[in-house]
């Protein structure tokens, strides 16, 4: 620990409030970016999920709109150490997308616009853990935050929700993603605060 | 480990930190540093900052903005005492600095706070007495806001500072409030053939523009170089 | 180079896993120099004074010119031509991971 500034608390959690060890409550939606926001139009906007065969199941805006819509309030951590509760999003279940694909894969890799990835267990993607999102607190998602539609596993820290996502592989074998390849948790359960590889 | 030594306050929402740093080996104008606040409970959050003036033995300055929802700023501009102990790490970044001994001609361009390190470049030209022709132009958006406020009133001889308004001017000012145009930068920094070294820093969007304009206006690239504040959450 | 000038608004087409993206241009980057003092923690040296070029378009230039996206879980260090990743740093609870798969290599001088 590095030397103590007297008076300085920092953004530190609440002590009212149950939030995942490490974690602060925030009222605003931080930014976060590795890079440019990509601008993807619903025109050209796509999402397909691939299988370990390479079976592919494709779905444009219309298509995908046309899917059952669920609005799940959820709590959000982020590995930067914010947490937003009560979140409200529009957004298709994984469940009904992966409904009709078949599968042996144990493991996800999600793809966004721009290169991002991360991957999960597929598990973690099913049973009503996860949804693909389009729509935040009542309005469209803006691109800043992911928009047109953002993967949303809100059990896990947040950089697992990969923003502008365009398809996701099933995969037999674990496939580490973007910052899952930097050192940060393969998992990221943020009740275990399994942060950096190894925690 | 550094110590506050005593506080100069620039604005009614900036203030001028001057650190006993015990050991500093000295630094070159333009380099930042590193400043690391911890909590009793370990909690700890890092932002860098410009080093604003050359190191007198082991004092260093910093000047530091408060951000009103920061969480690094309001401490350091408001609770931060004399003999409060603080985490510095630096010098750090050997890229955007000025040598005393480089002869070139040196055109500045601030953005706000991106004016400290390049005060930094004023201030470290007046310790070397080099007599070096600078020119620096400096954009806040209202003259209250304006940093260093006495000594860039009556700058060094060869020192020419030329205040840019955005948002509101002095009252008779000749120029409209307004943003960094090409024509600013055609009156007030050194024509290219001159072929100046420039610095630029300020917020990103800033910095961007003034480096665009720079080179419009027929400087090299190679000579011009940049330090953008990102979204660092004060 | 025009990295360390700007270069244009960062829009502009960018290829990333073989289809086109158009990027808004968010000012969300700092200069490469903003690494000056992690990167120091890790290599003892200052390498910001060190030359990259970048993998995947070739664009040479000082590691200050790289956009530094810092807002994230790490850092991110793009290419001003092509947004290509070439660097990324993660420090961690008393452990650093720093990726260098978007760079050649590093020229440093060396003091």
């Amino acid at each position: 620990m590095g030397i103590v500034s007297p008076g300085f608390h920092g953004r530190r959690r609440q002590g009212d409030v149950k939030l995942p060890p490490g974690q602060y409550l925030t009222e605003d939606f931080p930014v976060l970016s590795a890079g440019p926001t990509p601008r993807v139009g619903t025109d050209e906007w796509e999402f397909a999920v691939t299988t370990e065969t390479g079976e592919r199941r494709g779905w444009t805006w219309q298509e995908f709109l046309e899917l059952p819509a669920e609005t799940p309030t959820v709590d959000i951590h982020c590995v930067t150490k914010w947490s937003k509760l009560g979140t409200t999003w529009t957004g298709v279940s994984l469940d009904t997308l992966l409904a009709d694909v078949e599968t042996t894969a144990d493991y996800a890799l999600a793809r966004s616009y721009g290169g991002y990835t991360t991957n999960l267990p597929l598990q973690d993607l099913l049973d009503g853990q996860a949804w693909l999102a389009y729509r935040f607190g009542g309005e469209e998602l803006a691109p800043e935050h992911g928009g047109p539609v953002r993967l949303l596993v809100p059990h896990l820290y947040f950089w697992k929700s990969a923003k502008w996502i365009r398809g996701l592989d099933l995969l037999t074998q674990d496939e580490p993603g973007f910052w899952e390849t930097a050192g940060y948790h393969d998992y990221g359960d943020p009740w275990l605060e399994q942060r950096y590889q190894g925690d | 480990m550094a110590r506050l030594a005593e506080t100069r306050d620039e604005t009614p929402t900036a203030r001028t930190l001057v650190l006993d740093v015990p050991g500093w080996p000295g630094h070159l104008a333009g380099q930042h540093v590193d400043v690391r606040l911890t909590a009793e409970d370990g909690y700890s959050a890092q932002r860098s900052y410009s080093l604003a003036a050359p190191a007198a033995g082991a004092r260093v300055e910093l000047t530091v903005q408060n951000v009103p929802d920061g969480e690094v700023s309001p401490y350091l501009t408001g609770v931060f005492a004399a003999g409060d102990p603080v985490e510095v790490r630096g010098p750090v970044g050997g890229w955007f600095v000025w040598r005393p001994d480089d002869p070139a001609p040196v055109t500045l361009v601030a953005g706000g706070a991106g004016v400290a390190p390049l005060m930094a470049m004023v201030r470290a030209r007046r310790v070397a007495g080099s007599r070096v022709p600078f020119r620096l132009v400096y954009s806040v958006r209202t003259p209250e806001e304006r940093w260093y406020t006495g000594e860039l009133r009556r700058p060094d001889p060869g020192v020419e500072v030329f205040p840019l308004y955005t948002r509101a001017a002095p009252d008779g000012w000749a120029r409209p409030p307004g943003r960094l145009a090409k024509d600013d930068l055609a009156a007030w920094a050194w024509p290219p053939e001159f072929d100046p070294a420039c610095f630029v820093c300020g917020p990103t969007g800033f910095v961007e523009a003034a480096a665009d304009l720079l080179v419009a206006l027929g400087n090299d690239p190679r000579r011009i170089r940049t330090e953008r504040f990102g979204p660092s959450g004060g | 180079m025009a990295a360390e000038a700007g270069g244009g608004a960062g829009t502009g087409g960018a290829v990333a896993g073989g289809e086109a993206v158009v990027y808004e241009d968010t000012g969300a980057y700092q200069d490469g120099n903003a690494l000056a003092g992690p990167l120091s923690e890790v290599f003892g040296v200052d390498v910001t004074l060190a030359a990259v070029r970048c993998t995947e378009c070739g664009l040479a230039g000082p590691l200050p010119g790289l956009r530094v996206y810092a807002h994230a879980p790490g850092a991110v260090a793009r290419c001003p031509g092509c947004e290509h990743v070439v660097l990324r740093l993660v420090i961690g609870e008393g452990t650093a991971w720093l990726d260098l798969r978007g760079t050649v290599g590093l020229r440093v001088p060396l003091a």
